[in-house]
């Protein structure tokens, strides 16, 4: 039996060493965020402010709730080319619709969730790659949208801008609606026993079929989600920015990508992290205007610039999981 | 059916179709409760797709299954899980982005609501805990990072679980394929005090020893149809072979071997563990084949992958002076490009020799494709087809086209035939002896100690170091054994 005993403590250093390094991957969004951070405080001190933090994270919360959407997606093995012009779609109707006739608003916001959760059934049922699918109702969406709104305009129900425009004290508000976003989704996928399923279907779809499961279920669920996230999303980006432009979330599909893989999610074999997501979404935020701005980036720059952040994070991040082998 | 009522599972004249090629034609089976009945057949005899329908994973095209003397008109997974039904299928099922609780939850509808991770975590441990004692395994470990014969435990004790439905049968398909000699003894030990309970196993083995010694009774498919089906103390080995199809293969082997002295011949890899404290170092010449003994896990696969290193950079302790090819034994992970072709997942190795100026020739590829899908055997109708379209046995005999077709001298072999069925074993051990005649040098770690019988030379592993060195004639099962758990301080 000693051989026994030795394999274990064999095993179990192994296993430490691989606990340490998933550790580390699951700290690396924290991390970017941090020298994001960092990097802005030693910029521009004056930054690091409840006033700073409001203006600078001022789109943070439309990003996140769009990388939640994406996140939901990419959980199931998918990928969702639409979700910015989906968000620019609602933002269009909620800038609308939502306001001068909010049944129809509603009913309007809700069909398109129920459009999302079809969409999921339709890539499960004919075996359709979901990148096709959704590069195709991306071109839908924007054409939806600007049937709804042919010139930028229209403004927000009261109710939302009031929300939006929320003051708490001491923390600002997008930190606490980031933390919020993040808690929620976190227990819904994470730790509830269908969000075990849900994960479950982009691990190994095979076995969670042989168990008795319905994939295409989990495939409308997830993207029903997909659809409700991307909802709030238009709605918080107009709450936001008080009027709305059909192209308004175009730069949305890549951020909320980029956001997910940032936060530590894999595109294929159910690997997500919530909190994770919405630290990706915070950070590129973060880098996206406020940190190139300080660093006297000029405009046309700033998005190669972004460019060059998510390489070198990402980089980062293949780093740490090739020493996981 | 006289006596159907008692039987678990009665499947009569069940028939399956897959486009032209039949599958299962007319077969008849039961098991009744309290029995372990044994299941051996070469691969394609059938053997999964009637398992597959036990399980209710597949419907027979024809032909009626009775559970518990009822007869099922809609049978599905489901269903089987609510009669008591449970499948160990032989690729492994588990999630391997989620923790151990999390796929057990995953088999038991009823682990929802207040708590529910915390009874995962204590059920599936107590599981462990009672098949496989000291396995060091918890609960909330991710199953990706978890070594294959430990998802295997889990895979295993996870079908055992009981929560709400009832638990009659477990279909255990080659369940010791990744395990070592102690933690397959656990398992069947298990297996035995199941059935003594009142239950019942299907044991689906390649290893017709546990087979013979763990089964009931015994019953053998070949293309397809139940072939023999008797009490297992009415089986020996030879005959078990025989009904199988595959007689006088081993008494071939043997003298085959007995016929090749390998005379003086170059050096081709001499390496030292680099956990080795004494002086012992592992050499093979030319035309050598080397078996590399032990339990599972105990530095024989790092051995082979040091030598792979060496081959390409200079490494301390170890020489080898041919080209050299590695044949991986977890084929998912480390053998197979998923997205490939047969072809192009053949010639990955000889890539240099295919090209035709910058580029791939195809028609090379695909010359080098076809000599091995003759030489080897590989059943496919096209070997443009994707990889996954063959069976497991024959996307193991692809990954030794892609060794033996290139131009290594030195082949590694990480215990390639886990799980594979004895028919395809016996080809490639012709082919193996037949390639070291030629003068290729083989390096092969097996968990079999079967197959130990065509090296020349065996080299058992302890704890990353050699702790012994037989020749052929010294070998016997009893020397390994004592070897591998001997001297343990």
């Amino acid at each position: 039996m000693t051989v026994a005993s030795v394999d274990t403590s064999k095993s179990s250093s192994e296993r430490g060493a691989l606990a340490r390094a998933r550790l580390l991957r699951g700290l690396l969004p924290a991390l970017s965020l941090a020298i994001v951070l960092i990097a802005i405080a030693w910029l521009n001190p004056r930054a690091i402010s409840y006033f700073g933090f409001s203006l600078m994270l001022n789109l943070a919360i439309p990003i996140a709730l769009a990388t939640i959407a994406q996140m939901f997606v990419i959980a199931g093995n998918e990928l969702d080319l639409s979700i910015g012009t989906f968000v620019g779609f609602v933002g269009c109707v909620t800038a609308t619709w939502l306001k001068d006739a909010p049944l129809l608003g509603v009913l309007i916001l809700l069909g398109s969730i129920g459009i999302y959760a079809l969409l999921g059934a339709l890539i499960h049922l004919r075996n359709l790659p979901s990148i096709v699918v959704t590069l195709g109702m991306s071109f839908v969406w924007q054409g939806l949208a600007i049937l709804v709104l042919p010139k930028p305009g229209g403004k927000a129900p009261d109710w939302l801008l009031a929300i939006m425009s929320f003051k708490p004290p001491f923390v600002p508000f997008p930190i606490i609606a980031a933390l919020l976003i993040g808690l929620i989704v976190h227990f819904g996928l994470m730790r509830t026993s269908y969000g075990v399923i849900l994960r479950g279907s982009g691990g190994n779809p095979a076995a969670l079929k042989r168990a008795g499961w319905s994939l295409l279920k989990t495939k409308i669920v997830l993207f029903a989600l997909a659809g409700l996230f991307g909802v709030l999303s238009g709605m918080a980006l107009i709450g936001i920015t008080t009027s709305a432009d059909a192209n308004i979330g175009n730069g949305y599909t890549l951020l909320a990508i980029a956001g997910v893989i940032l936060g530590g999610g894999e595109f294929v074999g159910g690997r997500v992290s919530p909190i994770g997501a919405v630290i990706g979404a915070l950070t590129l935020a973060l880098a996206a205007s406020p940190l190139l701005t300080f660093m006297h980036i000029p405009p046309d720059w700033q998005v190669a610039a972004n460019g060059a952040i998510l390489i070198i994070v990402l980089a980062a991040r293949v780093l740490i999981s090739r020493r996981e082998r | 059916m006289p006596e159907g009522n008692a039987d678990i599972i009665r499947l009569n004249g069940a028939e399956k179709h897959f486009g032209a090629v039949r599958a299962l034609g007319g077969v008849d089976f039961h098991v009744g409760p309290g029995e372990c009945v044994g299941l051996v057949g070469h691969n394609g005899a059938g053997k999964s797709t009637l398992m597959h329908m036990v399980a209710g994973t597949l419907t027979p095209d024809s032909g009626k299954i009775g559970v518990h003397g009822g007869v099922e008109d809609n049978y599905s997974v489901s269903r089987a899980q609510k009669l008591g039904i449970r499948c160990v299928f032989q690729e492994l099922s588990l999630c391997p982005n989620l923790s151990i609780a999390e796929n057990t939850r995953i088999n038991h509808a009823s682990l929802t609501g207040f708590g529910w991770r915390r009874k995962a975590a204590a059920l599936i441990t107590a599981k462990l805990d009672e098949i496989f004692p000291d396995h060091g395994i918890s609960a909330w470990d991710i199953v990706g990072d978890l070594s294959i014969g430990r998802r295997q435990m889990v895979e295993v004790a996870r079908a055992f679980t009981v929560t709400q439905d009832r638990l009659d049968l477990v279909i255990l398909d080659e369940p010791t394929s990744s395990l070592d000699a102690h933690t397959s003894g656990q398992l069947l030990a298990f297996v035995r005090r199941f059935v003594a309970g009142g239950k019942s196993c299907i044991l689906i083995s390649h290893v017709l020893g546990e087979v013979l010694r763990n089964a009931d009774r015994i019953v053998v498919m070949r293309d397809g149809k139940v072939v023999v089906a008797d009490a297992a103390n009415a089986f020996d080995r030879d005959r078990l072979v025989a009904a199988m199809g595959g007689a006088e293969a081993r008494q071939k082997i043997a003298a085959e071997i007995a016929a090749t002295k390998p005379a003086a011949s170059p050096l081709r890899v001499r390496a030292r563990p680099a956990l080795q404290k004494d002086g012992s170092e592992l050499v093979a010449h030319a035309g050598e084949i080397i078996g590399l003994a032990g339990l599972a896990g105990h530095g024989q696969t790092d051995l082979l992958l040091a030598i792979f290193d060496a081959a390409s950079r200079a490494k301390a302790g170890i020489e080898v002076t041919a080209p050299v090819a590695l044949v991986a034994g977890d084929r998912q992970s480390d053998g197979i490009f998923p997205q490939w072709s047969i072809a192009e997942n053949i010639g990955i190795r000889s890539l240099a020799r295919l090209r035709n100026g910058l580029l791939i020739s195809p028609q090379r590829e695909a010359e080098l494709a076809q000599f091995w899908q003759k030489k080897i055997g590989i059943r496919t109708p096209d070997m443009n087809n994707n990889i996954f379209s063959l069976s497991g046995g024959n996307q193991q005999k692809a990954l030794f086209a892609r060794a033996l077709g290139s131009d290594a001298e030195i082949v590694l072999m990480d215990d390639p035939m886990r799980g594979v069925d004895i028919g395809t074993k016996l080809e490639v051990y012709d082919l193996v002896r037949e390639e070291a005649r030629n003068g290729r040098t083989f390096l092969w770690y097996t968990t079999e100690t079967e197959e130990l019988d065509n090296c020349d030379h065996i080299y058992v592993f302890k704890n990353g170091r050699i702790v012994a060195n037989l020749r052929r004639d010294e070998l016997t099962e009893e020397k390994i054994i004592q070897s591998s758990f001997g001297d343990a301080a």
